[in-house]
């Protein structure tokens, strides 16, 4: 068709089956796997687990904002009756002439805020008003700018939301101020459209709106992000806006980052005294962080875990880096993609039922990889020979074992939260934290080996010995209140057990005394029992005996704390065993901490600097594969000019360089080290080096210095 | 009231209602008053008021020109980004709406006179205009032919109209150096104990007597008055102090004294609004803290890099950068303050300010501060770019932004101090200044 004699151009039109296929999520998902089924699968579970977390984490978020964006829409409120009520109230007519200005201290992490602000802004004009607008600092770089963005926002947005034959009029008006934008327009702007609110259009907005939205609705300006504001701008606007506060009800919200002397840094007295500053201070941003983890990690509703190594690593860019939450999130929701797209078997990895109808559905593939993970193999290991000949031949059997253990690994969840919390509830008050001040760390402490072999978790039990009685009944009793929430059969027990002893703590000690003697009466019997003894033996109840002596004096409630302690310590040794015993822990928990790292916490210099003097890791290609420290001559030019650079001074000649580069490259080129021409630069080579060295400079390495001609500065240091 | 007969050509009804609006300035109304002259009568083309903050300039002058039913302007210079804005402010409130549509897009100022003539041909009147420009000072940073004109505004545009400027600063700082036509100046000047507590005591509050209203703000004032003479600052504070319950004198005193304390602390702070202010009112009372205004959060939550980055760009700003070997190198040999350094380095630098430097040095230091490796990440340079969008650190000059950006450090001691403490870091061990 198109073997024509003649050069031209030939337009194939895609045919239309090609041209509808775009590539879904779903398709980047499985791209790549051998097994479709089981990918789609993984795809949807990953799915459907992504979008509960997140409608999780969102409404955990709206109720931790809740409080400070309700205290800010009644500050508004009121602000809104005063201006409306006018003159009568005394206290109102004093502070006529300040702006109400909410001060809101959202915490340093400015991404964050974006949410905050959207809610707040979506709540406003809900309830209190349709005026509302945004700036932010970038937008306002001069005063102009900063009105016109204000105006635009106002009169454009209620333009189109109100109704229809207003748009023409209107926006004919912008247009013809613009060139002049004040707070004039604004004014007249604001008398017209509260006029129409007044005479009573029924606006579809103006009715869903309500009675709520009196005659003069506030106008709300939000600056976003008040450091980064040109403090002279906000200066004049802040005094422009104050000349016309008797005719329009201006309100101003202030997002703060750092702290809210920011004000008077950024205002002097003259204006910020135009304002009627009041304070809303947000939960802290580790607060915030450790509601999310309380939420989404420390339970069994969700089947996916990540694993110690891996929360390390996005807690530690939490705290080190951003204190971003919503950084945290992201992460998780990396290392969930990360887990479900890797592991295969992380089809098993959902809710229990669901899981068990899986694990029977399990392809030969599958259960070969199944027999593959080490936690399965331990557990092979563990079993009698006819069963592990079972286990490794069967495939059906594995199927039946994989279910039971499924059931087992979510019983282990099941058990395990409830008791972490105990735990935390009973150590977060010891001096100095051994276990941790957050019930994070401990969790991640749990998670990597067995918490009762710390010495930490031994000198919390000593502190724990030495509590007082209240204390101690009162972090009880909060276990209890832990355990009421927990469904296990174990835990209904432990409950009970709990109980009981609590119920003892009650008991005044006279009828506790009672009981001592009847307790002790029983420990004799016990020891007068023993008949024979050996030489080990009888050292062995010597000591006891002096012990026992020792402890004779014990009052009951110490007996008692030694009694709880140590049923909270056995319930720590039977539950809180890290995810690494269970068998088919791989496929709830994700641990590849280094992916995680590489792809959140990313390092582009040294990705540069490995590309530049070693090129084999990125481009896969033999020729290039050298010993360490050396780079091949075959090397992309930019390499061999960085390695010639290296081995220079702060300055570099690039005469110089430009000779020891013709030499490296025409040995690559295979020419006789004797013969005349051999390193010469040619044209080719001249423009090659230069095009290799702006190029280097282009990454920063080197930049051209007036302190000497023909050299160029070296921007790092340290030689090779 | 002598005075007042002299200015004929006003109802004596308005000028009573004028002069009761302005208390204890009768002598700076009757001087303009005298200044205008009657209506028709042509007036001095510029009148040039300064005094203190709220000394009652353009509460006298708007309540003159508004009571009085002149025909006035009244502009905001702070408002006018552009001279446009003011001519069309000046020609809206003197000559109605569409007036302004005459004026060109950008108008120069002779457009501004060409068109102040050909509306005043069209709607003559024989009154005074006035114009009156706030915060005249801004005047000096626009055109420079600005200010000279509208000085003799009135020989420009033939009409009989007034300029009136007002400012906070004096005339000698406006006289141009080409020289310009002089105005007639007019100072107003700050309000006396007495005249205070009789302004005051004007606004009283409904459901107290007005006696004992004006003993309330003479126990304000007794208290106040040494520290703050500012009119709205003072009106600020009484309508912030929580009112007296009812009472005579005496108890009156017992009752406000704790507040007016606590008041003492934060003026012109203006920390706290009336709300939270009562609130920590009732708190203290239960358990008796330092008053908690803005200031009183100055606490920064950062991560625990930029902790370190913030640290590393202090000493970078206030420490020498020969002294880095002394305080970063582990072998440094002794190095002895007085010989090592040069004479205008000995000097405190904290007395200095804040020196810039470059991101080389504030990673070199920030590398040696922290007490693990820290892996050079993308993040550790966000967090330097976040730092600066917070104005802890300020990003200096111009030239050469990507390769060598430099930094100031733009914190207090305080609040290093501060910082240093939470990661447990003795910042003084490595300040040069407290060697």
């Amino acid at each position: 068709m198109t073997s024509s004699v003649s050069k031209g151009c030939f337009v194939f039109k895609p045919s239309v089956k090609k041209r509808r296929k775009t590539p879904t999520v779903e398709d980047y998902f499985t791209h790549g796997s051998e097994d479709t089924e089981n990918s789609k699968l993984r795809f949807r579970n990953c799915q459907t687990l992504w979008d509960q977390m997140k409608a999780d984490t969102e409404l955990l978020q709206d109720e931790l904002n809740r409080k400070i964006l309700d205290s800010l829409l009644a500050f508004i409120r009121k602000n809104v009756s005063t201006f409306q009520r006018g003159t009568d109230d005394w206290a109102s007519r004093m502070r006529a002439h300040e702006i109400p200005t909410a001060a809101l201290v959202l915490g340093v992490n400015v991404p964050d805020h974006d949410m905050t602000f959207q809610s707040l802004s979506d709540q406003l004009q809900q309830s209190v008003t349709p005026f509302v607008v945004s700036v932010q600092a970038t937008e306002c770089a001069a005063l102009n700018h900063m009105i016109q963005r204000v105006l635009e926002r106002l009169m454009g947005t209620t333009v189109s939301v109100d109704d229809e034959e207003e748009p023409e009029r209107c926006s004919t008006n912008v247009n013809q101020k613009r060139v002049h934008c004040s707070l004039i327009t604004l004014c007249n702007w604001y008398k017209t459209v509260t006029k129409i609110a007044a005479s009573g259009t029924p606006g579809k907005k103006r009715t869903s709106v309500g009675k709520d939205m009196q005659q003069h609705p506030p106008i709300v300006v939000i600056f976003k992000d008040l450091e980064a504001f040109n403090p002279r701008v906000l200066q004049d606007f802040i005094l422009i806006c104050s000349r016309y506060v008797e005719q329009l009800p201006l309100m101003f919200v202030f997002g703060i980052a750092t702290s809210p002397s920011t004000i008077q840094h950024m205002l002097p007295h003259s204006v910020s005294s135009l304002l009627g500053i009041e304070l809303f201070q947000s939960l802290s941003c580790t607060q915030h962080l450790a509601s999310i983890i309380d939420k989404v990690i420390l339970t069994y509703q969700f089947p996916f875990k990540p694993s110690g190594k891996v929360l390390q690593v996005l807690v530690s860019i939490f705290l080190y880096h951003d204190f971003s939450v919503r950084n945290f999130i992201k992460g998780l929701q990396l290392a969930l993609l990360e887990h479900f797209h890797s592991q295969p078997l992380s089809v098993l990895c959902c809710k229990k039922e669901e899981a068990l109808v899986h694990a029977t559905e399990l392809s030969p593939r599958d259960v070969e990889r199944l027999q593959q993970l080490p936690s399965f193999m331990r557990y092979v290991e563990e079993q009698g020979p006819q069963e592990q000949v079972e286990l490794l031949t069967s495939d059906d059997h594995v199927k039946e074992v994989c279910q039971k253990l499924l059931k087992d690994l979510h019983k282990y969840h099941k058990n395990y939260y409830p008791i972490l919390r105990c735990l935390h509830v009973l150590t977060a008050s010891l001096p100095k934290y051994p276990l941790g001040k957050q019930i994070r760390e401990l969790h991640i402490c749990c998670l990597e080996k067995n918490v009762w072999e710390n010495e930490e978790y031994a000198s919390a039990m000593q502190l724990l010995r030495m509590m007082a009685k209240d204390e101690l009944t009162s972090a009880l009793q909060k276990c209890a209140e832990i355990l009421k929430h927990g469904k296990a059969k174990k835990m209904r027990a432990a409950l009970l057990q709990l109980d009981n002893l609590l119920a003892k703590f009650e008991q005044p000690d006279d009828v506790a005394a009672a009981e001592n003697v009847a307790g002790e009466d029983l420990t004799s019997q016990g020891k007068g029992r023993q008949k024979k003894t050996d030489l080990f033996q009888l050292q062995k109840t010597l000591l006891e005996m002096k012990k026992s002596r020792r402890t004779k004096k014990m009052s009951h409630f110490e007996i008692l704390r030694d009694q709880a302690l140590e049923f909270i310590d056995s319930l720590v040794r039977s539950h809180l065993a890290p995810p690494e015993s269970q068998p088919l822990y791989e496929v709830c928990y994700y641990s590849s901490s280094a992916v995680l790292r590489r792809h959140l916490n990313a390092t582009p210099r040294t990705s540069i600097q490995t590309a530049l003097s070693n090129p084999y890791h990125y481009l896969k290609n033999e020729n290039l594969r050298a010993e360490d420290g050396t780079v091949s001559n075959a090397a992309p030019d930019i390499c061999i000019v960085y390695k010639l650079h290296l081995e220079c001074g702060r300055l570099i000649n690039l005469y110089d360089w430009l000779e020891a580069y013709a030499t490296v490259v025409s040995a690559a080129e295979g020419k006789d080290p004797d013969s005349a021409d051999f390193g010469k630069v040619d044209e080719l080579k001249h423009a090659r080096f230069i095009q290799a060295v702006s190029e280097l400079e282009f990454l920063g390495f080197i930049k051209s210095t007036k302190q000497k001609t023909d050299h160029v500065s070296r921007l790092t240091w340290g030689g090779c | 009231m002598a005075a007042q007969r002299q200015h004929q050509g006003y109802e004596d009804e308005k000028l009573q209602r004028v002069m009761e609006r302005l208390p204890c300035r009768d002598v700076q109304a009757s001087l303009l008053l005298a200044l205008m002259g009657e209506p028709e009568q042509c007036s001095y083309p510029s009148i040039f008021i300064y005094g203190h903050r709220a000394t009652g300039k353009s509460h006298v002058i708007h309540t003159l020109l508004k009571e009085l039913e002149l025909p006035y302007a009244t502009v905001s210079c702070v408002e006018c980004v552009s001279v446009g804005l003011l001519f069309e402010q000046v020609l809206l409130s003197l000559f109605g709406s569409d007036s302004a549509s005459l004026l060109s897009r950008s108008p120069s100022l002779s457009d501004f006179v060409r068109v102040y003539k050909q509306l005043c041909v069209q709607a003559s009147s024989k009154q005074t205009r006035y114009i009156v420009l706030d915060r005249a000072e801004l005047l000096r940073d626009m055109e420079a032919n600005l200010l000279p004109a509208f000085l003799r505004l009135q020989e420009l545009v033939e009409d009989n109209v007034t300029v009136i400027l007002l400012s906070e600063i004096v005339w000698d700082k406006f006289r141009p150096n080409t020289g310009c036509f002089e105005p007639l100046l007019l100072y107003f000047p700050d309000y006396s104990k007495g005249e205070l507590q009789q302004i005051l005591s004007e606004d009283s509050h409904p459901s107290y007597s007005p006696e004992l209203y004006s003993a309330f703000i003479n126990i304000l004032l007794g208290v106040f008055y040494s520290v703050c003479r500012d009119l709205r600052e003072l009106r600020h504070l009484v309508s912030y102090t929580p009112l007296m319950k009812e009472g005579d004198t005496h108890k009156l005193w017992r009752n406000i004294e704790p507040h007016l304390k606590k008041a003492m602390q934060t003026v012109y702070l203006r920390e706290v609004s009336s709300v939270q202010w009562e609130q920590q009112l009732q708190k203290e009372e239960k358990e008796a803290g330092a008053v908690r205004g803005l200031s009183a959060h100055a606490h920064v939550e950062l991560p625990y890099y930029s902790k370190f980055l913030l640290i590393a760009a202090y000493l970078a700003s206030y420490n020498p950068a020969r002294t880095d070997k002394r305080f970063f190198l582990k072998h440094h040999g002794k190095i002895k303050k007085t010989n090592f350094l040069k004479k205008h380095e000995k000097t405190s630098n904290h007395l200095l300010g804040p020196k810039p430097f470059p991101l080389d040095r504030l990673l070199a230091i920030f590398y040696s501060v922290v007490d693990s490796r820290v892996a050079p990440t993308a993040s550790v340079f966000c967090q330097i770019s976040s730092l600066v969008t917070l104005q802890l650190l300020n990003q200096v000059g111009h030239d050469d932004q990507l390769d060598a950006p430099k930094y100031k450090c733009a914190v207090s001691l305080d609040f290093i101090l501060a910082i240093s403490r939470t990661v447990s870091f003795d910042m003084v061990k490595y300040l040069y200044d407290f060697l």
